[in-house]
Protein backbone atom coordinates (compact mmCIF):
# COMPACT_ATOMS: atom_id res chain seq x y z
CA UNK A 1 0.00 0.00 0.00
CA UNK A 2 2.90 2.55 0.46
CA UNK A 3 4.02 1.79 -2.98
CA UNK A 4 0.63 2.89 -3.96
CA UNK A 5 0.37 5.93 -1.96
CA UNK A 6 3.36 7.34 -3.58
CA UNK A 7 2.32 6.62 -6.70
CA UNK A 8 -0.73 8.35 -6.40
CA UNK A 9 1.42 11.48 -4.81
CA UNK A 10 3.62 11.29 -8.41
CA UNK A 11 0.29 11.26 -10.45
CA UNK A 12 -1.23 14.22 -8.31
CA UNK A 13 1.95 16.23 -8.69
CA UNK A 14 2.14 15.42 -12.90
CA UNK A 15 -1.51 16.72 -12.78
CA UNK A 16 -1.02 19.92 -11.14
CA UNK A 17 1.99 20.62 -13.69
CA UNK A 18 0.46 19.91 -16.70
CA UNK A 19 -2.65 21.74 -15.61
CA UNK A 20 -0.83 24.98 -14.57
CA UNK A 21 1.06 24.49 -17.45
CA UNK A 22 -1.79 24.22 -19.93
CA UNK A 23 -3.41 27.39 -17.85
CA UNK A 24 0.09 29.59 -18.03
CA UNK A 25 0.64 28.62 -21.81
CA UNK A 26 -3.32 29.37 -23.08
CA UNK A 27 -3.21 32.97 -21.02
CA UNK A 28 0.79 33.23 -22.24
CA UNK A 29 -0.83 32.87 -25.60
CA UNK A 30 -3.50 34.92 -25.27
CA UNK A 31 -1.78 37.99 -23.83
CA UNK A 32 1.53 37.83 -25.69
CA UNK A 33 0.65 36.88 -29.01
CA UNK A 34 0.54 38.82 -32.13
CA UNK A 35 -1.14 36.22 -34.13
CA UNK A 36 -5.01 36.78 -33.68
CA UNK A 37 -5.69 32.58 -34.50
CA UNK A 38 -3.07 31.77 -31.73
CA UNK A 39 -5.13 34.26 -28.94
CA UNK A 40 -8.04 31.45 -29.78
CA UNK A 41 -5.69 28.79 -29.43
CA UNK A 42 -4.43 30.02 -25.99
CA UNK A 43 -7.69 30.36 -25.21
CA UNK A 44 -8.24 26.68 -26.13
CA UNK A 45 -5.38 25.55 -23.94
CA UNK A 46 -6.88 27.45 -21.24
CA UNK A 47 -10.31 25.59 -20.96
CA UNK A 48 -8.21 22.05 -21.25
CA UNK A 49 -5.96 23.02 -18.20
CA UNK A 50 -9.15 24.16 -16.25
CA UNK A 51 -10.72 21.10 -17.21
CA UNK A 52 -8.42 19.08 -16.35
CA UNK A 53 -8.21 20.29 -12.61
CA UNK A 54 -12.30 20.46 -12.52
CA UNK A 55 -12.14 16.69 -13.40
CA UNK A 56 -9.30 15.97 -11.03
CA UNK A 57 -11.38 17.42 -8.19
CA UNK A 58 -13.57 14.76 -8.78
CA UNK A 59 -11.54 11.92 -8.11
CA UNK A 60 -11.64 9.40 -5.59
CA UNK A 61 -9.69 6.65 -4.63
CA UNK A 62 -10.53 3.18 -5.86
CA UNK A 63 -14.11 4.41 -7.12
CA UNK A 64 -15.85 3.18 -9.84
CA UNK A 65 -17.80 5.78 -12.87
CA UNK A 66 -21.25 6.91 -11.64
CA UNK A 67 -23.57 5.04 -13.47
CA UNK A 68 -25.77 2.00 -11.91
CA UNK A 69 -24.66 -1.08 -13.90
CA UNK A 70 -26.54 -4.20 -12.06
CA UNK A 71 -30.30 -3.05 -13.72
CA UNK A 72 -31.58 -6.40 -12.27
CA UNK A 73 -30.18 -5.69 -8.71
CA UNK A 74 -33.37 -3.77 -8.13
CA UNK A 75 -33.36 -4.29 -4.01
CA UNK A 76 -32.42 -0.53 -2.77
CA UNK A 77 -29.64 -1.51 -0.67
CA UNK A 78 -27.40 -3.21 -3.44
CA UNK A 79 -28.08 0.02 -5.58
CA UNK A 80 -26.57 1.98 -2.36
CA UNK A 81 -23.80 0.21 -1.94
CA UNK A 82 -22.85 0.85 -5.80
CA UNK A 83 -23.53 4.49 -5.61
CA UNK A 84 -21.76 4.56 -2.53
CA UNK A 85 -18.07 3.91 -4.29
CA UNK A 86 -18.89 6.05 -7.23
CA UNK A 87 -16.74 9.18 -7.85
CA UNK A 88 -18.50 12.84 -7.63
CA UNK A 89 -20.76 13.30 -10.68
CA UNK A 90 -21.10 17.05 -10.25
CA UNK A 91 -17.16 17.96 -11.90
CA UNK A 92 -18.17 15.82 -14.45
CA UNK A 93 -21.21 17.80 -15.55
CA UNK A 94 -19.55 20.80 -14.82
CA UNK A 95 -16.71 20.04 -17.55
CA UNK A 96 -19.40 18.36 -19.69
CA UNK A 97 -20.58 22.15 -20.13
CA UNK A 98 -17.67 23.64 -19.64
CA UNK A 99 -16.67 21.87 -22.83
CA UNK A 100 -19.48 23.05 -24.36
CA UNK A 101 -19.44 26.57 -23.90
CA UNK A 102 -15.80 26.56 -25.09
CA UNK A 103 -17.14 24.97 -28.37
CA UNK A 104 -19.71 28.12 -28.56
CA UNK A 105 -17.40 31.05 -27.45
CA UNK A 106 -14.54 29.63 -30.31
CA UNK A 107 -16.92 29.32 -32.76
CA UNK A 108 -17.74 32.91 -31.73
CA UNK A 109 -13.77 33.78 -31.61
CA UNK A 110 -12.75 32.31 -35.20
CA UNK A 111 -15.94 33.77 -36.79
CA UNK A 112 -14.71 37.26 -35.79
CA UNK A 113 -10.83 36.54 -36.60
CA UNK A 114 -12.61 35.49 -40.12
CA UNK A 115 -14.79 38.79 -40.67
CA UNK A 116 -10.97 40.18 -38.99
CA UNK A 117 -9.68 38.79 -42.29
CA UNK A 118 -11.94 39.74 -44.54
CA UNK A 119 -11.44 43.45 -43.92
CA UNK A 120 -8.19 44.17 -43.56
CA UNK A 121 -6.60 41.07 -45.00
CA UNK A 122 -4.19 40.34 -41.93
CA UNK A 123 -4.52 38.68 -38.51
CA UNK A 124 -1.28 40.77 -37.32
CA UNK A 125 -2.41 41.92 -34.19
CA UNK A 126 0.49 45.54 -34.54
CA UNK A 127 -0.24 46.12 -38.16
CA UNK A 128 -4.28 45.49 -37.35
CA UNK A 129 -3.77 48.16 -34.51
CA UNK A 130 -1.99 50.79 -37.40
CA UNK A 131 -4.99 50.13 -39.95
CA UNK A 132 -7.32 50.63 -37.46
CA UNK A 133 -5.56 53.71 -36.48
CA UNK A 134 -5.56 55.42 -39.64
CA UNK A 135 -9.82 54.06 -40.21
CA UNK A 136 -10.51 55.62 -37.15
CA UNK A 137 -8.32 59.01 -38.53
CA UNK A 138 -10.21 58.85 -41.53
CA UNK A 139 -13.56 58.33 -40.33
CA UNK A 140 -12.67 61.40 -37.99
CA UNK A 141 -11.29 63.48 -40.62
CA UNK A 142 -14.29 62.50 -42.80
CA UNK A 143 -17.23 63.94 -39.94
CA UNK A 144 -15.22 67.35 -39.87
CA UNK B 1 12.71 44.22 -21.26
CA UNK B 2 9.40 43.37 -22.21
CA UNK B 3 10.83 39.74 -22.17
CA UNK B 4 11.69 39.84 -18.71
CA UNK B 5 8.61 41.10 -17.17
CA UNK B 6 6.71 38.28 -19.21
CA UNK B 7 9.05 35.66 -17.77
CA UNK B 8 8.63 37.34 -14.09
CA UNK B 9 4.67 37.46 -14.90
CA UNK B 10 4.07 34.15 -15.60
CA UNK B 11 6.40 32.42 -13.02
CA UNK B 12 4.54 34.31 -10.26
CA UNK B 13 1.11 33.23 -11.91
CA UNK B 14 2.61 29.34 -11.93
CA UNK B 15 3.06 29.99 -8.24
CA UNK B 16 -0.10 31.29 -6.96
CA UNK B 17 -1.91 28.72 -8.97
CA UNK B 18 0.53 26.10 -7.79
CA UNK B 19 -0.42 27.62 -4.16
CA UNK B 20 -4.08 27.52 -5.07
CA UNK B 21 -4.41 23.67 -6.22
CA UNK B 22 -2.07 21.95 -3.92
CA UNK B 23 -4.52 21.70 -1.06
CA UNK B 24 -6.64 19.97 -3.29
CA UNK B 25 -5.45 16.17 -3.11
CA UNK B 26 -5.79 13.68 -6.14
CA UNK B 27 -8.18 11.20 -4.42
CA UNK B 28 -9.83 13.04 -1.68
CA UNK B 29 -12.55 14.76 -3.12
CA UNK B 30 -13.27 18.27 -0.90
CA UNK B 31 -17.06 18.62 -1.81
CA UNK B 32 -19.62 16.69 -0.14
CA UNK B 33 -22.69 16.94 -2.20
CA UNK B 34 -21.42 14.28 -4.58
CA UNK B 35 -21.90 11.76 -1.95
CA UNK B 36 -25.05 12.96 -1.30
CA UNK B 37 -26.30 12.81 -4.88
CA UNK B 38 -24.80 9.26 -5.32
CA UNK B 39 -26.77 8.35 -2.44
CA UNK B 40 -30.24 9.71 -3.30
CA UNK B 41 -29.61 10.12 -7.08
CA UNK B 42 -31.55 6.62 -8.19
CA UNK B 43 -34.39 7.24 -5.87
CA UNK B 44 -34.75 10.66 -6.65
CA UNK B 45 -34.78 10.33 -10.92
CA UNK B 46 -34.52 6.85 -11.85
CA UNK B 47 -31.37 7.38 -14.06
CA UNK B 48 -28.88 4.80 -14.11
CA UNK B 49 -26.14 7.33 -15.45
CA UNK B 50 -25.95 9.80 -12.34
CA UNK B 51 -24.02 12.72 -14.04
CA UNK B 52 -27.51 12.55 -16.24
CA UNK B 53 -29.33 13.04 -13.36
CA UNK B 54 -27.04 15.75 -11.97
CA UNK B 55 -27.48 17.71 -15.57
CA UNK B 56 -31.06 17.41 -16.36
CA UNK B 57 -32.38 16.88 -12.87
CA UNK B 58 -30.15 18.72 -9.89
CA UNK B 59 -28.44 21.36 -12.30
CA UNK B 60 -31.95 21.34 -15.19
CA UNK B 61 -31.68 24.89 -14.99
CA UNK B 62 -28.12 25.58 -15.17
CA UNK B 63 -28.28 23.42 -18.61
CA UNK B 64 -31.16 25.51 -19.94
CA UNK B 65 -28.65 28.50 -19.61
CA UNK B 66 -26.33 26.69 -21.07
CA UNK B 67 -28.51 26.22 -23.86
CA UNK B 68 -28.59 29.78 -24.04
CA UNK B 69 -25.15 30.73 -23.93
CA UNK B 70 -24.63 28.16 -26.95
CA UNK B 71 -28.14 29.82 -28.80
CA UNK B 72 -26.49 33.15 -28.14
CA UNK B 73 -22.98 32.15 -29.51
CA UNK B 74 -24.77 30.92 -33.01
CA UNK B 75 -26.88 34.28 -33.36
CA UNK B 76 -23.96 35.78 -32.83
CA UNK B 77 -22.45 33.96 -35.38
CA UNK B 78 -24.60 34.59 -38.15
CA UNK B 79 -24.98 38.09 -37.11
CA UNK B 80 -20.80 38.72 -37.67
CA UNK B 81 -20.73 36.48 -40.65
CA UNK B 82 -23.78 36.92 -42.05
CA UNK B 83 -26.14 33.88 -43.29
CA UNK B 84 -25.33 32.98 -46.72
CA UNK B 85 -27.98 30.39 -47.43
CA UNK B 86 -26.79 29.88 -51.04
CA UNK B 87 -27.44 26.18 -52.46
CA UNK B 88 -24.84 26.82 -55.11
CA UNK B 89 -21.14 27.00 -54.29
CA UNK B 90 -18.93 26.95 -57.38
CA UNK B 91 -15.36 28.14 -55.85
CA UNK B 92 -14.83 24.86 -54.27
CA UNK B 93 -14.78 21.63 -55.60
CA UNK B 94 -15.56 17.92 -54.46
CA UNK B 95 -13.39 16.01 -52.61
CA UNK B 96 -13.21 13.61 -55.17
CA UNK B 97 -15.43 10.56 -55.46
CA UNK B 98 -13.80 7.93 -53.10
CA UNK B 99 -14.39 10.77 -49.93
CA UNK B 100 -18.12 11.69 -51.11
CA UNK B 101 -19.21 7.89 -51.13
CA UNK B 102 -17.36 7.46 -48.13
CA UNK B 103 -19.10 10.62 -46.97
CA UNK B 104 -22.27 9.22 -47.77
CA UNK B 105 -21.85 5.66 -46.33
CA UNK B 106 -20.63 6.57 -43.23
CA UNK B 107 -24.20 9.25 -42.84
CA UNK B 108 -26.42 6.73 -41.75
CA UNK B 109 -24.25 5.05 -39.65
CA UNK B 110 -23.20 8.03 -37.68
CA UNK B 111 -27.11 9.21 -37.81
CA UNK B 112 -27.86 5.68 -35.92
CA UNK B 113 -24.59 6.03 -33.44
CA UNK B 114 -26.35 9.81 -32.27
CA UNK B 115 -29.83 9.05 -32.10
CA UNK B 116 -28.08 5.76 -29.94
CA UNK B 117 -25.97 8.17 -27.63
CA UNK B 118 -28.90 10.43 -27.08
CA UNK B 119 -31.70 8.18 -26.49
CA UNK B 120 -29.30 6.14 -23.54
CA UNK B 121 -28.03 9.30 -22.35
CA UNK B 122 -29.92 8.25 -18.65
CA UNK B 123 -28.41 4.47 -18.98
CA UNK B 124 -24.71 4.82 -20.65
CA UNK B 125 -22.22 7.64 -21.12
CA UNK B 126 -23.08 9.70 -23.79
CA UNK B 127 -26.43 12.05 -23.98
CA UNK B 128 -27.72 15.23 -25.52
CA UNK B 129 -24.68 17.17 -26.38
CA UNK B 130 -22.38 14.37 -27.22
CA UNK B 131 -25.01 13.24 -29.61
CA UNK B 132 -25.74 16.43 -30.77
CA UNK B 133 -22.16 16.69 -31.73
CA UNK B 134 -22.10 13.44 -33.75
CA UNK B 135 -25.77 14.51 -35.28
CA UNK B 136 -23.96 17.90 -36.60
CA UNK B 137 -20.92 15.80 -37.43
CA UNK B 138 -23.05 13.62 -39.78
CA UNK B 139 -24.73 16.10 -41.43
CA UNK B 140 -21.17 18.58 -42.11
CA UNK B 141 -19.34 15.46 -43.25
CA UNK B 142 -22.04 15.50 -46.46
CA UNK B 143 -20.75 19.25 -46.95
CA UNK B 144 -17.02 18.50 -46.53
CA UNK B 145 -17.15 15.63 -48.96
CA UNK B 146 -19.57 17.75 -51.44
CA UNK B 147 -20.01 20.97 -51.29
CA UNK B 148 -23.62 21.34 -53.04
CA UNK B 149 -25.19 19.51 -50.09
CA UNK B 150 -25.59 22.91 -47.94
CA UNK B 151 -26.97 22.58 -44.57
CA UNK B 152 -30.22 24.27 -45.40
CA UNK B 153 -30.47 27.22 -42.80
CA UNK B 154 -33.92 27.16 -42.14
CA UNK B 155 -34.65 23.97 -42.06
CA UNK B 156 -32.36 23.77 -39.07
CA UNK B 157 -33.59 27.10 -37.36
CA UNK B 158 -36.93 25.15 -37.41
CA UNK B 159 -35.37 22.22 -35.99
CA UNK B 160 -33.28 24.15 -32.90
CA UNK B 161 -36.41 26.25 -32.56
CA UNK B 162 -38.56 23.49 -32.08
CA UNK B 163 -36.11 21.61 -29.86
CA UNK B 164 -35.84 24.77 -27.76
CA UNK B 165 -39.12 25.38 -27.20
CA UNK B 166 -39.99 21.30 -26.18
CA UNK B 167 -37.30 21.51 -23.55
CA UNK B 168 -39.09 24.92 -22.11
CA UNK B 169 -42.75 23.28 -22.49
CA UNK B 170 -41.51 20.35 -20.82
CA UNK B 171 -40.23 22.33 -17.87
CA UNK B 172 -43.48 24.16 -17.30
CA UNK B 173 -45.76 21.27 -17.68
CA UNK B 174 -43.33 20.10 -14.37
CA UNK B 175 -44.30 23.50 -13.14
CA UNK B 176 -48.01 22.79 -13.26
CA UNK B 177 -48.04 19.55 -12.42
CA UNK B 178 -45.72 19.91 -9.38
CA UNK B 179 -44.98 23.19 -8.87
CA UNK B 180 -41.43 23.12 -9.82
CA UNK B 181 -39.87 23.80 -12.72
CA UNK B 182 -37.54 21.68 -14.71
CA UNK B 183 -38.55 18.99 -11.47
CA UNK B 184 -38.36 15.33 -13.09
CA UNK B 185 -42.20 14.49 -13.82
CA UNK B 186 -43.51 10.96 -15.12
CA UNK B 187 -43.33 7.25 -14.10
CA UNK B 188 -39.81 6.45 -13.13
CA UNK B 189 -39.90 3.23 -14.44
CA UNK B 190 -37.87 0.35 -13.89
CA UNK B 191 -33.84 1.00 -13.45
CA UNK B 192 -32.00 0.69 -16.12
CA UNK B 193 -34.79 0.00 -19.25
CA UNK B 194 -35.33 2.32 -22.15
CA UNK B 195 -38.59 3.92 -21.12
CA UNK B 196 -36.84 4.89 -17.85
CA UNK B 197 -36.21 7.78 -15.51
CA UNK B 198 -39.29 9.50 -16.46
CA UNK B 199 -39.39 13.04 -18.54
CA UNK B 200 -35.51 13.22 -18.52
CA UNK B 201 -34.91 10.81 -21.70
CA UNK B 202 -37.54 13.68 -23.60
CA UNK B 203 -35.43 16.22 -22.39
CA UNK B 204 -32.34 14.89 -23.61
CA UNK B 205 -33.93 14.40 -26.94
CA UNK B 206 -34.73 18.07 -27.24
CA UNK B 207 -31.01 18.84 -25.74
CA UNK B 208 -29.47 17.08 -28.61
CA UNK B 209 -31.73 18.03 -31.50
CA UNK B 210 -31.02 21.48 -30.16
CA UNK B 211 -27.47 21.33 -29.93
CA UNK B 212 -26.62 19.22 -33.32
CA UNK B 213 -29.13 21.74 -35.15
CA UNK B 214 -27.23 24.92 -33.75
CA UNK B 215 -23.65 23.19 -34.29
CA UNK B 216 -24.53 22.21 -38.13
CA UNK B 217 -25.86 25.57 -38.50
CA UNK B 218 -22.35 27.11 -36.47
CA UNK B 219 -19.74 24.96 -38.65
CA UNK B 220 -21.76 25.72 -42.57
CA UNK B 221 -21.86 29.27 -41.98
CA UNK B 222 -18.14 28.91 -41.02
CA UNK B 223 -17.61 27.08 -44.10
CA UNK B 224 -19.69 28.85 -46.38
CA UNK B 225 -17.66 32.12 -45.87
CA UNK B 226 -17.48 34.01 -48.92
CA UNK B 227 -13.25 33.83 -49.96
Amino acid sequence: MMIWDDIFLEVDFWINIVSIALIVIGIYGIVFSQHLLRMVFGLGLLEAGVNILLVKAGYQKEAIAPIVTQASDTMMSNILAATAQMVDPVPQAMVLTAIVIAAGVQALALSLVIRIYKKYGTLDSHVLFLAMERDRHLSLNQKD
Amino acid sequence: MQRWTTILFLTGLSIVLFAIITPLVLGQSPMLVGKLINASAVNDTGAANLVTAVVLAYRGLDTLGELAILFTAATAIGIILGTTDKTQTTSSPTAGFIVATAAKVLFPLLLVFALYIILHGHLTPGGGFQGGAVLAAAFFLLTLADSGNNIKHKVTQVIEALAGTAFIVLGLVSFALQGVFLQPWLDKGELGSLFSAGSLPLLYLALGLKVGAELANLLSSLANVEK
